[in-house]
């Protein structure tokens, strides 16, 4: 018997665009799905970290004496047990994987111990003597460039301009500000984990919470002194990541003392230690000038971006590169000047976190698309809606938009919904909930609107793809399937998505996911909202190629098809490095939102009421996991617009904790109703377009917006704190 | 020292216990039941969330030694063999699991609730929820958990 394609399609359930049960759900629910820091090993041993306690300092000497004394210490290591490359990087290799002679950010790694107790590893470490010659820190990013160099190429990481049409306009209305961002923390809940194995030959294995497991490879094996081949890795359960684990941890750390030891070693941050384990969001200053003529349209528009990287590179680079191409928002603006800078500076260092530079950008672009409207007398709806991008707009970069843009439209959805009843009599809704500091009395409620752009995959040139292999074989009279690639599942339900579309493909209901490692190849990084689009689009070829040879047979005997398959996204182009011009980026993703807040204008305490949301995802592939990741995306937004900032004083961390770095709890979080639209993009796989990013942009200009509509207040900072709310 | 606890319904020892260590250390590591979860380690998350002799509470915050001659259940004892408690299976329908890190501790807070409240308003929930971060999911469809699994209990 034979069926075609389409009737194998019918015949299953679980393909795309329905929403199946993740297949890591039942584990992750009895506690028994295994995550980097549940891994245990016969005969491990426990690794630990010592941080530079400095923002700036000169390292004088180290004294492993006593520490190397305490009984169940194994190894003490420091930059010289370093083997290989003692520079690591995303894009730069600028960081050492333990400091030389010289400590550039508070929580810099020092030195390592491996012990039979994290607590005999914490006491050790606590005799290492480290003599400090301490530096007066550079933490100022508008003045970074011309302070004393950090690195030998000083402190500018990148400039990105972008220089479209007339220069020096002026127009009827102009409104300008200073804003500015504080550094946000992904504040994933699994700490940085994982497990090293050495192995007889001198090669080595790591379980590892990872997004991109050949970019990690690349750099342990080149920091370790191995062949790739040498080092081998295999992604264990990953507690969420946005942005925070691009970067590497303790995967270096790890295999060293594996290597050094002999011995199995597991690592597991605390929260402090996660703190200064990963980069955060990049905090911004940002100058705009909008100009504008009487009908609300918008002539030009002129900004100056300081982004702080912090202490080294990280992917600051790309991070410039996007608030700069993405800089005015998801509008059309034929005249625009912007200047975008990522600094070294002794601060924590900076990289991905969901939105990566589009964010910042979108606080700044939409509190000048308020301004505006106010200085018009227009709606802040109609002001947004009289620029909205359309498919065909030319972006600043000259980029023709090649898809759908439904700016205007996603705008015309969150303003629609209903608005919820007024400001609530039981305590429990208001702000300062059962701490019973109103009942009504000083609460003002507000209503704001934003919208948002992000790019979705690499960008600017960068060769972006991924590796699917799909094997179909009989197993019990049937045929199943197998799926194996190197993408990272980090919570999103990738791996849900991978099982339905080898359902959709090749009629096969029976569909298992198999552990994501690196004995296939690059999967790329599970980020820029990207996984859905290549490696589904990898799948999704991969599966193309199994069909052929299936050929319509549902009995194969005792063959077995197996394809492995490459896929890239259209390619892209680098920008002009004077003008900014070019085709940078693959396809772009909007979300736009509405909030509704009161605040208690006596205390400065602010309730989100509702933070509705639309957006365009091209086509749902999941439905319910493409809502998730809207409402999980404007949690965060939410966490930035009012409460999410690690605060730094001179270098140093003050809340490196989740009792002073807070996150929205389920009291902090409304009711969210979110709107889907489907408007097939024809370039992505089944029309697809990113989902992650969007909803975590417009999501905080959109809270603050209601907050300045309730007090009248300007705030030009996020996140929005009490004093700035009382002038207290 | 030695530590006699019993958990899930089973007697169970740990030798070699510091003074120092949580509850939730020798769960994860002594006795083989990591899927209490160590996010924050400082009572703030609620991802350790089990229940010691029937009352829920942060495993990071109780000394291992607390739990001597005492009764902890954790999220590994709440399903019946193959059969899910209604509470993991609504987690699963309803999408109010991503990375699931929170998971077991929202779980075990959850259940605690509707043994309590059977059918909480939305209100309740909320304040019964209050002390298990997520940063997934926004909490809307944790939500929809509970109220499923309400309706079904």
């Amino acid at each position: 018997m034979t069926l075609t394609p389409a009737e194998l399609t019918s015949a299953v359930s679980g393909g795309i665009g329905t929403s199946p049960q993740r297949p890591d759900g039942n584990l992750k629910v009895r506690g028994e799905f295994a995550y980097a820091s549940d891994l245990w090993h016969e005969d491990m041993i426990w690794g630990a970290t010592l941080r530079s306690p400095h923002p700036y300092a000169r390292i004088v000497s180290v004294d492993l004496t006593e520490a190397l004394k305490v009984p169940g210490v194994y190894a003490v290591l420091t930059h010289s047990d370093v083997p290989g490359r003692n520079q690591y990087g995303l894009e730069h290799k600028d960081q050492p994987v333990l400091a030389v002679d010289v400590v550039r950010y508070q929580g810099e790694p020092v030195a390592l111990v491996g012990a039979d107790h994290p607590e005999t590893a914490l006491r050790a470490m606590k005799k290492i003597v480290v003599a400090y010659d301490v530096l007066e820190p550079v933490v100022d990013m508008e003045t970074a460039a011309d302070s004393a160099p950090l690195h030998p190429g000083g402190n500018l990481v990148r400039h990105v301009p972008i220089r479209r049409g007339a220069q020096d306009l002026q127009a009827d209305v102009v409104v300008s500000g200073r804003y500015e961002v504080g550094m946000q923390d992904q504040a994933f809940l699994g700490p940085e984990s994982g497990l090293a194995v050495p192995a007889a030959d001198g090669s080595v294995d790591l379980y590892i919470a990872t997004q991109w497991l050949h970019v990690d490879r690349a750099q342990v094996a080149s920091a370790l002194g191995l062949p790739e081949e040498k080092v081998r890795l295999t992604l264990s359960g990953v507690g969420g990541a946005f942005g925070g684990r691009e970067d590497l941890s303790m995967q270096v750390h790890a295999c060293l003392l594996a290597l050094h030891t002999g011995k199995p070693v597991k690592m597991v941050y605390n929260r402090e230690e996660s703190f200064y384990g990963h980069v955060h969001r990049h905090p911004a200053v940002l100058y705009y000038e909008h100009g504008a003529d009487h009908t609300g349209k918008l002539v030009y528009v002129k900004a100056r971006i300081y982004l702080d990287g912090g202490a080294y590179a990280s992917s600051t680079p790309a991070v410039v590169a996007n608030a700069a191409t993405l800089g005015v928002g998801p509008y059309e603006v034929d005249n625009v000047t912007i200047d975008c800078y990522g600094l070294y500076t002794n601060n924590p260092p900076c990289g991905a976190m969901r939105g990566f530079g589009a964010v910042q950008a979108g606080f700044a672009y939409e509190s000048q698309m308020d301004k505006l409207a106010d200085a018009l007398g227009m709606s802040p709806v109609d002001v947004r809606v009289r620029n909205a991008m359309t498919e065909g707009s030319v972006m600043p970069t000259g980029q023709v938009v090649d898809s759908a843009a439904p700016v205007a439209q996603l705008l015309k959805l969150v303003q629609d919904k209903p608005l919820p009843a007024g400001t609530s009599s039981d305590i429990r809704e208001l702000p300062g909930g059962v701490s019973n500091t109103t009942h009504g009395e000083g609460v003002v409620r507000g209503v704001g609107y934003a919208v948002g752009i992000k790019n979705i995959c690499f960008s600017e040139g960068y060769d972006d793809y991924s590796t699917a292999r799909v094997r179909v074989s009989m197993v019990n009279g049937s045929l199943a399937a197998a799926v194996h690639t190197a993408a990272c599942e980090v919570g999103q339900g990738l791996v849900t998505i991978m099982q339905q579309i080898v359902r959709t493909e090749l009629g096969i209901e029976r569909v298992t996911v198999l552990p994501m490692d690196t004995t296939i190849g690059n999967g790329g990084s599970t980020s820029a909202s990207r996984q859905t689009y290549v490696t589904g689009g990898a799948v999704k070829a991969a599966c193309a190629a199994v069909r052929s040879r299936l050929d319509g047979r549902v009995d194969i005997g005792s063959e077995v098809i197996d394809e492995t398959v490459e896929w890239r996204h259209r390619a892209t182009e680098a920008l002009d490095p004077v003008t900014g011009q070019g085709n940078a980026h693959v396809q772009y993703g909007f979300a736009a939102h509405r909030a509704v807040v009161d605040v208690d204008v006596e205390l400065g305490l602010v309730r989100v009421v509702a933070l509705d949301c639309a957006q365009d995802v091209g086509r749902a592939l999941n439905p319910q996991a493409v809502v998730g990741q809207i409402q999980g995306g404007s949690a965060q937004g939410l966490g930035l617009a009012v409460m999410e900032e690690i605060q730094t004083s001179g270098g140093k961390v003050r809340n490196p904790s989740f009792t002073d770095y807070l996150i929205p709890t389920v009291l902090d979080m409304p009711p969210m109703s979110i709107d889907v639209l489907e408007l097939a993009d024809p370039h992505a796989p089944y029309g697809i377009r990113g989902v992650g990013e969007p909803p975590t942009i417009s999501s905080t200009p959109a809270i603050v917006a209601a907050i300045r509509a309730a007090t009248g207040l300007a705030l030009t900072r996020v996140p929005v704190r009490p004093e700035h709310l009382t002038g207290t | 020292m030695r530590v006699n606890v019993t958990v899930n319904g089973e007697q169970r020892q740990a030798d070699d216990v510091w003074e120092g260590e949580s509850l939730l250390f020798m769960l994860r590591e002594r006795l083989g039941l990591p899927g209490s979860k160590n996010a924050c380690e400082q009572g703030e998350c609620g991802s350790c969330t089990v229940y010691l002799d029937d009352v829920p509470v942060c495993a990071c915050l109780v000394a291992a030694g607390q739990a001597h001659d005492r009764s902890v259940r954790t999220v590994e004892g709440l399903a019946d063999g193959d059969r899910l408690d209604p509470v993991q299976e609504a987690f699963v329908e309803a999408g109010a699991v991503q990375c699931g890190f929170c998971t077991p501790g929202l779980v075990v807070a959850a259940h605690d609730l509707l043994n309590r409240v059977p059918s909480p308003s939305d209100p309740e929930i909320r304040e019964a929820l209050a002390g298990n971060l997520c940063r997934c999911t926004g909490y809307e469809k944790i939500l929809d958990a509970v109220r499923l699994a309400a309706s079904r209990r």
